[in-house]
């Protein structure tokens, strides 16, 4: 399975996760795990995500996402998982 | 499973603290390239940095968006053309320039390191023709780099070569006068040249190297001030651990996109050059790491520990966390490149003096400096004596990158712009070196240099 991390970050407002979601599901990615706060009014939310059969390239979907995330002020990214793991296990 | 605050900590070393791979550097031999005829020579030079790097920006931008950590430089070393073109009928190797500036802009790099000869011992004809071709080639191209090597621990020193390099410096800043003597920002005289080094303006391709192979310079002064604001106060232990630990992250980033970027090219992956390589924006400075140690200025007393501790905890870091280390791996101190040590020589914090101390224990040595444009050429070459005794000596890699500001003098300034920043043109000590430079010959090599 390769995977990814999709991170965004910015003020809350409604439906950030149904938009995420729904450009994800376009794409054919499966969200496997998703972690949100909102802490005094900010959003901060983490997914893990499997891109094994996604039906777009890589860059469309980071433009895309990026796109998006322009639209509803926010800063969204997606970033294959191997970087975190480097950083951070032996 | 990926904790969500080790994903939050890299993303805030990538935006908030300058994390990224500096260079993805591609090294390729042109042994194969040899031909008497000169023609057909850069011919068979252009064919096959083009064939081999074609792919090397598209990759290196891939790896940058997939992984969303910016990969700064794409550049290319070749074979120190002096031992690559000996075999070319010819009086001047511009020609080879041109073509190795043509072929680095057509495969979108933005330098091409390789224009070089390692003379330490003596000359060849090549070598000379090469020395003698840079001011000219430097002037007349806009991404080729030079390098001589005119010392070695092994070897000692040949000050011949110091003699007249100190001449060709000179030649090559009145050769680019009219574009701030910028010929001299890519132009590096060294003792114990490395033969897989990344970095620019120093980077070619050893003899001793394969083929092809991708060595990755690392990055990140801007990470270790950040981790270094956490322990503000903290005794020496403590603070040598945070530099240790931050450079083993900042290297497996480095690590894991040099496997990648070998991968997908299908070229070996040579090393990673573990290094603090600073730029001129604010946050990615090695002077701001003096600051946040404790020193008010770079240059202050201290200043040579602290960099030492730096150099020491940087490679004890990231030894570990790569299976290649290579290259020049340590604190790079170039002087246009980083916005505080630009600003401590701007009001005297800083001098030439210190900076060549700093040198004892940095991971090359004075880099980018401008001095007056008036400095005689055998000052310069006492500059270059006195850098490479100390590279000799102490078995390490020391570099003098100078450049004399043709018409401008001490209080003015000079800009070269982009990476290469801007520097306050800095105080030569005016006492002559003239008759210790005439001499010529060779100091030969230091006693512990006879190891077998």
């Amino acid at each position: 399975m390769k995977k990814a991390v999709i991170t965004v970050l910015g003020n809350d407002k409604v439906g950030i996760i149904a938009k995420v979601c729904t450009f994800l599901s376009d794409a054919n990615v499966n969200i496997l795990d998703i972690s949100q706060t909102i802490v005094g009014g900010y959003f901060d939310m983490i997914m893990v995500v499997d891109i094994t059969d996604m039906t777009k390239n890589f860059d469309d979907v980071s433009d895309g996402l990026a796109v998006l995330g322009d639209e509803l002020g926010l800063k969204i990214r997606i970033q294959h998982t191997e970087i975190f793991d480097a950083v951070h296990r032996i | 499973m990926i904790a969500r605050n080790e994903i939050l900590e890299t993303n805030q070393m990538i935006d908030d603290a300058n994390l990224d791979v500096r260079t993805i550097t591609m090294g390729i031999s042109l042994l194969d390239c040899a031909d008497s005829d000169i023609d057909k020579f850069n011919e068979n030079v252009y064919n096959k940095i083009t064939t081999y790097a074609k792919d090397l920006v598209k990759v290196g931008d891939e790896l940058a968006k997939e992984y969303g950590v910016p990969v700064v430089n794409k550049r290319i070393s070749v074979t120190p053309i002096a031992i690559a073109a000996a075999g070319c009928k010819t009086d001047s190797y511009v020609s080879i320039a041109q073509t190795l500036d043509r072929a680095a802009k057509a495969v979108g790099v933005n330098f091409i390191g390789g224009f070089s000869a390692l003379v330490q011992k003596g000359y060849t004809e090549s070598d000379r023709k090469l020395i003698a071709s840079i001011p000219e080639a430097m002037a007349v191209t806009d991404f080729v780099c030079s390098s001589v090597n005119i010392g070695t621990s092994r070897n000692g020193i040949n000050m011949d070569a110091v003699k007249e390099m100190g001449e060709i410096i000179h030649k090559t800043a009145e050769g680019t006068k009219d574009k701030e003597c910028i010929g001299c920002a890519k132009l590096v005289v060294f003792c114990n040249a490395v033969e897989d080094n990344p970095f620019m303006a120093g980077a070619f391709h050893g003899v001793g190297e394969a083929d092809c192979a991708i060595n990755v310079g690392v990055s990140g002064p801007g990470v270790v001030k950040k981790a270094l604001e956490q322990v503000r106060g903290a005794d020496f232990e403590t603070l040598c651990e945070t530099v240790k630990k931050t450079a083993f992250k900042i290297t497996r980033v480095g690590q894991m996109i040099a496997r990648e970027a070998s991968k997908r090219l299908g070229v070996p992956f040579g090393i990673i050059d573990l290094s603090l390589a600073p730029t001129p924006a604010v946050g990615d400075s090695i002077a701001e790491i003096f600051q946040e140690m404790g020193l008010a200025e770079p240059g202050a007393p201290g200043t040579t520990a602290a960099l030492a501790l730096l150099n020491d905890n940087v490679k004890k870091g990231g030894v570990m966390a790569s299976s290649y280390v290579g290259g020049l791996s340590g604190a790079f101190i170039p002087v246009s490149e980083d916005h505080g040590m630009i600003e401590a020589a701007a009001k005297g914090a800083l001098t030439l003096e210190k900076l060549e101390a700093m040198t004892c224990v940095c991971s090359v040595g004075l880099d980018m400096i401008a001095i007056p444009g008036d400095t005689p050429a055998t000052t310069i070459s006492g500059i270059i004596a006195d850098e490479a005794a100390i590279g000799m000596v102490n078995n390490k890699t020391t570099a003098v990158r100078i450049i004399p500001v043709i018409g401008r003098g001490v209080g003015e300034s000079v800009e070269f712009g982009g990476l290469l920043g801007y520097a306050p043109i800095m105080a030569v000590n005016k006492y002559s070196c003239e008759d210790f430079i005439a001499r010529g010959g060779r100091i030969p090599a230091p006693i512990h240099s006879f190891k077998n």
